[in-house]
Order: C-alpha cells, then sequence, then structure tokens
C-alpha cells in the first residue's frame, strides 16, 4: 500500500491491528462474574465488572466508557438489569447489550428485558458456543 | 509411561466419571475445565473457590431468614436460593442446582417445614461436593508429582 509520510504509515498499521473486543460483566455473583470473565478472555477480548446495574450505569457517567459488548444480569440489588439497559440507552449507550437470564424467567419476563434495549437474551450458564456467534457478528459488523 | 503416573491417571479418570453418574456434576463443569488452559492455570480452582464461599454466605442468608421469630419472608430465603441456584448451575453443580430448583418451590408454597428440611440437604450437599472437588485436586497433584500429565476425561 502506497504510503506518502510516516504519520500515513502509523494510521495504517493501527487501522490493520484487530481490535481487542471489550467488554462490561455486570453481575452481583461473583461466580458468574468470575466466568464470564474467563470466557470472554478465552476469546481474545477483555473486560470489566461491575456488581449490579447502579456500577455499570455510574461507569458509563462521565461519557468516556467504550464498550463493544455488556453482559447484562438481570436480577441485582440497587439497580436490576432491565432499570439498567433502560438507563443506558437514555444515556445513548450504542453497546451491543446482550441480557443474562435465568430458565426460571418467563416469556414476558424476557420480552420486558428485550423490550430495556437489548440486542439480545441469552439464558444462564453462559458458554463460548452460546456467545461466540453473536460476538462474531459483533466484530464484523 | 512411568507405572505409578499411569495407575493414577486411570484412578482419577474414574474418580472423574464417577461423580459424573453419580449426578454431582454436569456439562457445565466440562465446560468450565475447557476454559482453563496455560494463561489460565489455576480458574477451575479459583472459580470453584468463589462458588463455595458463595455456599457459605447464601447457606447462613437462608438460615436466618427461617430463623425469624414471627412471619418468616419467604422471598427473602427465594432469594437466596435464586443466587445459589444460579451459581451452583454456572459451575455444574448438578445436585446442589436441582436442590435449589425443589427449595424454591418450596419458598413459593411457603412450605416452612419443607424449607427447613431443604436447607439441611443444600448444606449437606455443597460440603459433599467440596470434599468430592478436594480429592479431585489432590489427585490432579499426584499425578503431575508422579511426573504424569493430567488426562482429559471423556464423560460421553
Amino acid at each position: 500500500m502506497a504510503t506518502t509520510s510516516t504519520g500515513d504509515i502509523e494510521k495504517t498499521k493501527s487501522v490493520e491491528v484487530k481490535k481487542k473486543l471489550n467488554v462490561l460483566i455486570v453481575d452481583d455473583d461473583p461466580v458468574i462474574r468470575k466466568l464470564h470473565e474467563i470466557i470472554i478472555k478465552s476469546i481474545g477480548g477483555i473486560s470489566q465488572t461491575a456488581k449490579n446495574g447502579e456500577e455499570a450505569v455510574n461507569i458509563h457517567r462521565d461519557g468516556n466508557a467504550s464498550f463493544d459488548l455488556i453482559l447484562m444480569d438481570k436480577e441485582m440489588p440497587e439497580r436490576d438489569g432491565l432499570s439498567a439497559t433502560k438507563k443506558l440507552r437514555e444515556m445513548k449507550v450504542t453497546s451491543m447489550i446482550i441480557g443474562v437470564t435465568t430458565l426460571a424467567d418467563n416469556e414476558e419476563e424476557r420480552k420486558a428485558f428485550m423490550e430495556a434495549g437489548l440486542n439480545h437474551c441469552l439464558a444462564k450458564p453462559l458458554s463460548k458456543a452460546k456467545i461466540l456467534p453473536l460476538i462474531n457478528n459483533l466484530m464484523d459488523a | 509411561m512411568d507405572s505409578l503416573a499411569a495407575q493414577l491417571q486411570m484412578q482419577y479418570r474414574n474418580y472423574i466419571l464417577s461423580l459424573y453418574q453419580q449426578g454431582f456434576l454436569d456439562d457445565q463443569f466440562t465446560e468450565l475445565k475447557s476454559l482453563q488452559d496455560d494463561g489460565s492455570p489455576d480458574f477451575v480452582a479459583e472459580v470453584l473457590s468463589l462458588f463455595f464461599d458463595d455456599c457459605v454466605k447464601l447457606v447462613g442468608n437462608m438460615a436466618r431468614a427461617l430463623d425469624q421469630t414471627g412471619t418468616v419472608d419467604f422471598s427473602q430465603v427465594g432469594a437466596s436460593v435464586h443466587q445459589l441456584k444460579d451459581s451452583s448451575s454456572s459451575v455444574g453443580a448438578k445436585r446442589v442446582k436441582g436442590l435449589c430448583i425443589t427449595f424454591k418451590e418450596l419458598c413459593e408454597a411457603k412450605n416452612y417445614e419443607g424449607c427447613v428440611r431443604c436447607l439441611q440437604q443444600v448444606d449437606i450437599e455443597y460440603k459433599t461436593l467440596k470434599a468430592k472437588l478436594l480429592d479431585m485436586f489432590m489427585f490432579e497433584k499426584q499425578i503431575v508429582q508422579a511426573g504424569g500429565i493430567i488426562p482429559q476425561v471423556d464423560i460421553n
């Protein structure tokens, strides 16, 4: 590829480097936070965690947070996943948000969660096989 | 291969298979093991340690909620049961998860005696699993000390 200056060469190099997936994991359970951290690491991503929806919202308040993906648990103290998702969308957060529900959640509950602003919903427990197709679509977009 | 390491590997395989056959573990545990690699060599031990800490905390919460004089707040009990169900499901602790499903139904039915009995079973079950998994880690250590590698166990 032809370049005219050092600046152009540096810009070309940075465009070619594959961006690491940056994920926010929101769950009140430390076991699940750890599991999701390692799943994200195993697919080459990096992650930050939040213990509940309120922490997730606070991380975004200064406008500098930039996550490709947010894994959002539904049932959490202080601020649940539904409320946190709504708030993040009000704050114009455009990250892909995947809601993480349990099998006990009924169809109405899942629908309400989706309508809060999720891109997708997955049931616990998460696995690489469940999450990889969604992430591949995200990275291709 | 050294015969001691080979013998330990065979015993380890049989032990792991028995944990699945007896219903202590399910496929999610296999998933957990598959995530452990050179970059995260102690991942399974770390996540199980968090899980058993969770068990102590949540069983304590359930016991306190059921021990209230006057009216028991079954939704409070149920909230802790729900959390334990989620975390046991995430590590493949099949029997603990199964008990939590039953326990949740008992909470919804406000069945006090049933809840107390179920709590006792949950307490026994997670402690039993913990002992069995400690034995598993001991086996792994012995295999490595004997110069062998920890075998992948095909549970299908």
